[in-house]
């Protein structure tokens, strides 16, 4: 407890205290984005392929930007032989270690082959490819590192001019192909399922609630084990499993939502419905798991611990286009979340329809629970500590909180995702139990050094 | 701001708690509920603030049935004060009296809002407290500030539910004088629901006692608070003085079975 050192606290004094204390939460904000960029770079960077840092970044801002981060330019085309054909020259023997370039001699044929003749066998061919405009092959024999033999650079056309560009292919390919779709899915899944805990928190007055103790994520899991055990489903075709999660999920919700309505939506209500649900649906999964051929039961199991492997564009963009529905639906109420917590009387006595923001929030909090888990499994944790680690760093304010938590939400999914990825590369460990396995230990150490009163 | 509440009748699960209850509240004014326990006092002062909706009767505020307002009109003519509560989740003092602003401010708190939250903390003399946490203070500071998050919610009409009932001798002094001294300076009026006899008609203006959801004595404090009455309702045998102006109640011992 603070030492009130100076009674006398003037106006002016509380604004100060109250703008640093404002403050403090934006700083948090600005510090995860920072942080999700910094995680999303290194990320990128680390995979079976061997990306830096730095080409990682440039690889993904070139598609937005294609002129600021273009790779480095090895020569001109026209310039070669000429004023060119030192940088030439240099560029080869830094890259590939073929000294005898040095004194090797260029000799361009037509117009789409430069040859670059050493001594005996050694020579560089550089041709223009006759398919793809924006690409000339390398080929190198005589004495060189075999791995080095066949390679590519790339052409751009500028002002008429053509620039010898170092290829980029394999860092895109790998970059937007393989990796951002899977990080971008871990960012946006980390801020849906940090939000909704926030909100799930917040409305229901309890530190508890989460996606997975309101039903949310058994009513998913049966769904898509009900698609993998016994085939069947209310969709078919390759969206089975997905569409069947979706729809059990909401199911169990809708299903709490309905029977608490009828008690006044009190959160006592939907919080005991929602675990009678959770034990009822894991109960079904558990059975049809018990009939189950071997192969399908381990499927399921893997597809409820949760991970990101089914990235890809159109997923991320399904939930991001949620995610643009269902946030600013949310993040508009928070201030009857802050009153709300002051107990459904004030919050009254406070011109808020408690009963009818309680259900809407939760159904829009459901809808998006629910399209993220369908697409990634039951990641659990996050919706749970999130929200309380944010409440630990920046306080209650829920104006603050649902940004912040979302924001660490992707934080600890992308990195539960790089420990996921690398710890035991290659395999790759499901992020979901990943997540636990971090997140327990720094929630643990946080609420034990925390100061102050805090549920 | 008039208030007039009309035959409210209120029943948890058909059992009647409010039976043909009415009422006035002029302007500048504090009218006092005493009763004992379970005689629907602080159900009445929900029913006001529509927190309950009451199963028959009509409250009209200026002439306008409230039944017909929003819930965000009720909460910029009337401020309910409810017994100290915990939250789950932290809020500063600050934060809490803001909330009151709510009724008026969109999802950013203007600057304005601000100064309104100052004004009103320096007025109930809790400002060292705006940063600490609300779970944080002490009970009788808890009230002040559940107060100030009223008189930040600019009502013309304060509902306080038993705002003495945890305090200290010293800070249920303060709480009623400050009480008295807004309905004083501000022009509002006041619905206190208390316990203490003494308090009551020491600080309100007129007294509604009820018993068994019924209204059973009103009018001023010592026509009120007689040793018959207090007999009857309470079934306490108790002295009745007066300082000349107002009557203090010296309770003796219960008596039988409370009357019915």
């Amino acid at each position: 407890m603070e030492k009130k050192e100076n009674r006398t606290v003037t106006a002016a004094n509380i604004k100060e205290q109250y703008k640093k204390f404002i403050g403090r939460k934006i700083f948090f904000i600005f510090f995860f984005i920072a942080l999700i960029v910094g995680i999303t770079g290194v990320s990128t960077s680390l995979g079976s392929a061997d990306i830096s840092v730095w080409d990682a970044y440039s690889s993904i801002l070139r598609k937005p930007f294609p002129n600021l981060f273009e790779s480095e330019l090895i020569f001109h085309w026209d310039d070669v032989p000429g004023s060119d054909s030192e940088r030439l020259k240099r560029y080869l023997i830094d890259k590939y270690d073929i000294g005898w370039v040095e004194s090797a001699e260029i000799i361009k044929s037509g117009d789409g082959k430069i040859t670059i003749k050493g001594v005996g066998e050694n020579k560089v061919e550089i041709t223009r490819d006759c398919r793809d405009k924006e690409k000339a092959n390398v080929k190198i024999s005589g004495d060189i590192d075999p791995g080095h033999r066949v390679n590519d650079f790339k052409v751009k056309e500028v002002n008429g001019e053509l620039c010898i560009h170092e290829s980029t292919w394999l860092a895109d390919v790998c970059v937007w192909n393989l990796r951002l779709p899977r990080i971008f899915l871990g960012i946006i899944a980390g801020v849906g399922l940090g939000i909704a805990g926030a909100v799930m928190q917040a409305i229901l007055r309890n530190p508890l609630a989460s996606p997975y103790t309101l039903g949310i994520s058994s009513g998913a899991g049966f769904g898509a084990s009900l698609a993998i055990l016994a085939g069947a489903g209310i969709i078919s075709g390759k969206y089975l499993i997905i569409g069947n999660a979706f729809v059990f999920a909401l199911l169990v919700s809708f299903t709490i939502l309905g029977l608490s309505s009828r008690k006044g939506a009190t959160p006592e209500t939907m919080i005991l419905a929602g675990i009678a649900m959770m034990y009822l649906f894991g109960a079904m999964t558990t059975i049809l798991q018990y009939f189950g051929e071997a192969e399908a039961v381990k499927e399921a199991v893997f597809w409820m611990v949760g991970d990101l492997n089914r990235a890809s564009w159109p997923v991320v963009i399904i939930i991001l286009g949620t995610l643009a529905c269902c946030v600013p639906l949310l993040m508009m109420r928070s201030w009857d979340f802050n009153v709300m917590g002051a107990g459904d009387e004030t919050a009254k006595s406070l011109g808020v329809n408690v009963k009818r923001t309680r259900i809407i929030t939760m159904v829009v909090s459901t809808l998006l629970v629910a399209t993220i888990v369908s697409f990634t499994g039951t990641i659990g944790f996050i919706g749970l500590v999130a929200p309380h680690i944010t409440r630990l760093a920046i306080g209650g304010d829920n104006r603050y909180v649902l940004p912040v938590s979302g924001l660490l939400g992707a934080v600890i999914l992308i990195s539960a995702d790089l420990v996921a990825r690398r710890i035991i590369a290659p395999v790759i460990l499901p992020v979901g139990a990943v997540t636990a396995f971090m997140g327990a230990p720094l929630f643990l150490y946080l609420i034990m050094r925390r100061r102050r009163e805090y549920w | 701001m008039k208030l007039k509440v009309k035959n409210i009748e209120f029943g948890y699960n058909s059992t009647l708690v409010l039976e043909n209850v009415s009422m006035e509240l002029d302007r500048s004014e504090i009218v006092g509920i005493v009763g004992p326990n379970g005689a629907g006092k602080s159900t009445l002062i929900r029913c006001i603030d529509r927190i309950l909706t009451p199963g028959g009767g009509s409250i009209l505020l200026d002439g306008t049935d409230i039944s017909k307002m929003t819930r965000m009109e009720i909460a910029k003519e009337m401020g309910y004060v409810p017994q100290t509560t915990t939250r789950v989740f932290p809020a500063t003092v600050f934060d809490t009296v803001l909330m009151g602003r709510r009724p008026h401010l969109g999802w950013k708190s203007s600057e304005e809002d601000v100064d309104k939250v100052i004004e009103v903390l320096e007025l109930l003399g809790i400002m060292e407290f705006a940063m600490r946490d609300f779970n944080e203070i002490s009970g009788g500071q808890q009230q002040k500030v559940l107060i100030a998050r009223a008189l930040a919610q600019e009502a013309d009409i304060l509902l306080l539910d038993e705002p003495t009932s945890n305090l200290d001798i010293r800070h249920q002094l303060e709480v009623m004088d400050i009480m008295k001294g807004i309905v004083q300076n501000k022009g509002i009026s006041a619905i206190v629901a208390i316990h203490d006899l003494n308090l009551a008609s020491r600080y309100t203006d007129r007294l509604l006692m009820l018993n068994g959801g019924r209204i059973f004595a009103a009018g001023a404090p010592e026509s009120v608070l007689t040793v018959e009455n207090i007999r009857r309702a309470y079934g306490v045998e108790a002295r009745v003085l007066s300082d000349g102006e107002r009557p203090y109640i010296i309770p003796i011992r219960p008596i039988g079975s409370s009357g019915n």
